[in-house]
């Protein structure tokens, strides 16, 4: 007897689905997800310090226990045969290939390039490379014509300690060189300390020098600390217009934890039934194994849902990631395991 | 279609030798029951996995008999070398533990996840618990004399859990056990015999009499018998009562119960959401603890069922054994007719009724998860057990609306609080009559945790440093 699934919004249909488009949703009073403190419309939220706070405050908590005890049993589903083999090209077209070191080099960032490209096999490309701003132009280069969008981090990355008229002038360098998508990092300083006006008119401001780029926002998670302030900030950065919302730099530990990403998953879900605006999610850092990328999958699956079940919605930040994606994939293929030889390092 | 359907992912059932026939285990023998023989079924696939026999008033009297002559031996062991047993009990069952998980989600209907995650675990610590306790009741505070026999009758909805929370305390305190399993689900106390068994556990400290209702009367009316408990419903709580009643028994009993579930508007909503699903469709709501009644502010009553109704549009049912499901079957055709008769009558006293789109599998007993809004104290939805996946939600405006509607049952087993204020958790817990309170999560169970009624939910606590109280002669 198979598993008989009952579909995902086979329920109250219309209910998540966007009601309209953009920001300038009229009112928020009454909606589904939207707490009841909120009085003024979405544009009125971050219309002073007082009424950000108010606001981000007035979210429903989440219980840590009960948020990692519910990413625990999702972290149960046993994935096999078909959706194994179905969910490592999924997850394949979802990495966003990263290399973030000191050491980089255009000959590195070019044969990642390649790579991205044709990861091996009939694999799938993969969704982005992400590089440092000085990186980007080689990048683009290398990627020309792929379909591999480029991604750069910016804005001081990791630690954001800089000013916001070099965030926002590092921003536009990147995308002046052809960057496809800005990763910014919050400034998490200023969000412990509750000048959430602050981090909001950061983001605002690298929004506005993206131009067409997409804008990813680290939230680093690892330093925020408690999962109040996980769904504070993935909030405040939606309100600042981010289009996607991401957990971690990568270079503080932990990093993209299950639960944070099902928190940002739930986040992203409420801001679309509120809004009607869609943010994508991407979880970056520690996920290393297929089995984490096929976990972060069913959190998607059973989060936010099938809307989200594309590269255009839900990202993975590895660089480890793609060899043991590769290799569970020939395994599949084949029955057996290759050696790490048979995968190219990059 | 779905972008990304999980594959069939069943848990082998190879681990379990089912054998075609069982025999009642008395006096470190598995041995022919006098009755007649009666099937046990997969509820799943309404298949036979076996055949189990029925004991008599006389096989129980053998049975009492054989616990009553292991009864010195055993009490005269030293705590430390009874605690030994229990101790190696623990560690087979977590050596055995896959096997058992399937048994019982084969014989049960349980999700195997369920089977594997929560039930077998607590088996173990129960065992691990109370072996823990057997040398050092001088400190307990309820003295170390043991009862003597006590006859033990478990229903079917855990099945495993049931039985560890009542042997495993009694053996502790130095008692002898007779123990009736459901006649629905006998198939992991037998194989629980066999770890006996394999323990060396000394001939006649435990005897598992399978059968009827005929059976448990008898366990509960044998005169050897010093203890009488019983987990059930309310009904037969009672007729055990009466039977036992001026006997001298001690008696414990953990009956009915139609818990509370009070969501406030400043709850964590996606957590509360959790815990409503946990609460009521955990084991397909045959918990006796289960949250059955959700009692939420209106404020937020429409937000959190929105969010309640999405969620249930995830929830998997079907092939208990798929390690990815998570409503599995109901344990048997009589439950099942009692849940949709329940249901039907929920309809037409006026509730409104809702399930998410879900096909049921044609064969075996299934009930989709059920919703009931616009339910009144006064229906009987609201009132009775229903002991299925089938929720009432209700609503309130103030706390103490809140804590009057939750109290207004004639049972008083459990009830859940759910919000971010802490104090006001304090101020309901104060008032609420029910024997646990949980906060901020449901049916979270632990050994160390007492566990027990208030009215009609019955008397006795079991678990903990409390549940020692029922096995001794204070």
């Amino acid at each position: 007897m198979a598993a008989l699934r009952c579909p995902y919004g086979g329920g109250d249909p219309g209910r998540d689905r966007p009601k309209a488009p953009g920001l300038e949703v009229e009112t928020l009073v009454g909606d589904a997800v939207v707490v009841s403190t909120v009085t003024s419309s979405l544009a009125d939220v971050a219309s002073s310090d007082a009424a950000l706070r108010a606001f981000l405050h007035g979210l429903p908590g989440v219980d840590r226990v009960g948020a990692d005890q519910r990413a625990a049993v999702l972290g149960t589903r046993s994935i096999k045969t078909t959706a194994k083999a179905a969910a490592i090209d999924l997850a394949i077209s979802m990495v966003d290939l990263t290399t973030l070191e000191g050491a980089d080099t255009a000959g590195k960032v070019r044969a990642m390039c390649a790579k991205a490209m044709r990861p091996g096999g009939d694999a799938p490309r993969v969704a982005a490379v992400c590089v440092y701003p000085d990186l980007v132009a080689v990048a683009v280069e290398a990627l020309k014509g792929s379909g591999v969008r480029v991604a750069s981090v910016a804005t001081a990355f990791p630690s954001g300690r800089t000013s916001p008229e070099i965030k926002v002038s590092e921003t536009g360098m990147a995308v002046a060189a052809g960057a496809d998508e800005i990763d910014m990092v919050i400034d998490r300083g200023a969000f412990l300390s509750g000048r959430y006006m602050k981090v909001f008119e950061e983001i605002v401001a690298v929004k506005a020098a993206c131009g067409d780029a997409h804008l990813k926002v680290i939230l680093e998670t690892g330093e925020l600390a408690t999962y109040d302030n996980v769904r504070r900030a993935s909030w405040l950065a939606m309100l600042a217009g981010a289009d996607f919302i991401k957990t971690s730099t990568g270079k503080v530990s932990p990093a993209a934890t299950p639960s944070v990403t099902l928190i940002m998953l739930e986040a992203v879900r409420d801001f679309r039934a509120a809004t009607g605006r869609q943010v994508g999610v991407k979880p970056a850092g520690g996920i290393r194994t297929t089995k984490d990328a096929i976990k972060n999958l069913v959190l998607v699956n059973e989060t936010a849902g099938d809307d989200w079940l594309t590269p255009e919605w839900f990202r993975l930040g590895a660089s480890s990631l793609l060899n043991d994606l590769l290799m569970q994939r020939e395994k599949l293929a084949t029955g057996r395991y290759a050696g790490p030889d048979h995968f190219t390092l990059d | 279609m779905a972008i990304f359907e999980y594959a069939p992912a069943p848990e082998s059932r190879d681990v379990v030798d089912l054998q075609p026939s069982y025999g009642l285990f008395i006096d470190g023998e598995f041995v022919d029951g006098s009755g007649p023989a009666f099937k046990t079924i997969n509820p799943a696939t309404e298949e036979t996995l076996a055949e189990v026999a029925t004991a008599t008033a006389d096989d129980v009297d053998r049975a009492v008999r054989a616990a009553r002559k292991a009864f010195g031996g055993w009490s005269g062991l030293p705590g430390a070398e009874r605690a030994k047993y229990l101790f190696r009990i623990a560690r087979i069952i977590q050596e055995r533990s896959r096997e058992l998980a399937v048994l019982e989600s084969l014989d049960n209907g349980k999700p195997i996840r369920e089977a594997r995650d929560v039930d077998v675990p607590l088996v173990a610590a129960h065992f691990f618990y109370y072996a823990g306790w057997a040398d050092k009741l001088a400190h307990a505070g309820f003295g170390t004399r043991p009862l003597g026999v006590a006859g033990q009758v478990i229903p079917w909805n855990f099945p495993l859990l049931m039985l560890a929370w009542k042997i495993a305390p009694a053996l502790a305190c130095g008692n002898t056990v007779v123990l009736k399993p459901a006649e629905t689900t006998p198939l992991t106390a037998l194989l629980f015999a066999d770890i006996c068994r394999q323990a060396d556990l000394p001939a006649g400290v435990v005897n598992i009499v399978t059968g009827a209702g005929e059976t448990g009367a008898a366990v509960v009316a044998h005169p050897d018998v010093n203890k009488v408990a019983f987990t059930g419903s309310t009904e037969v709580g009672r007729l055990i009562a009466r039977t036992v009643a001026g006997t001298g028994k001690k008696l414990t009993l953990e009956l009915g119960g139609k818990a509370a579930n009070i969501v406030f508007d400043d709850a964590a909503i996606d957590q509360a959401v959790e815990g409503i699903v946990n609460g009521i469709f955990f084991n397909q709501g045959h918990v006796c603890c289960a949250g059955s009644r959700l009692l939420v502010q209106e404020s937020v009553q429409e937000e959190l069922l929105d969010a309640l109704k999405r969620r249930l549009t995830t929830l998997r049912l079907g092939d208990p054994l798929d390690k990815n499901t998570d409503i599995g079957a109901i344990n048997s055709a009589a439950q099942l007719a009692k849940i949709r008769e329940l249901s039907d009558l929920g309809e037409s006293e006026g509730a409104r009724r809702w399930s998410p789109e879900c096909e049921l599998p044609s064969k075996g007993f299934w009930f989709p998860p059920t919703v009931f809004t616009q339910v009144a104290q006064s229906h009987r939805i609201a009132t009775e057990e229903i002991f299925g996946p089938v929720l009432s939600v209700l609503t309130f405006r103030t706390p103490a609306e809140a804590v009057e509607k939750a109290n207004n049952t004639p049972y008083g087993l459990s009830a859940g609080i759910w919000t971010e204020k802490g104090s006001r958790i304090l101020w309901m817990a104060d008032r609420l009559r029910a024997g646990v309170v949980w906060a901020n999560t449901f049916n979270k169970f632990d050994p160390a945790s007492p566990f027990g009624g208030y009215k009609e939910s019955g008397y006795g606590r079991e678990g903990g440093l409390h549940g020692l109280e029922a096995y001794l002669d204070v």
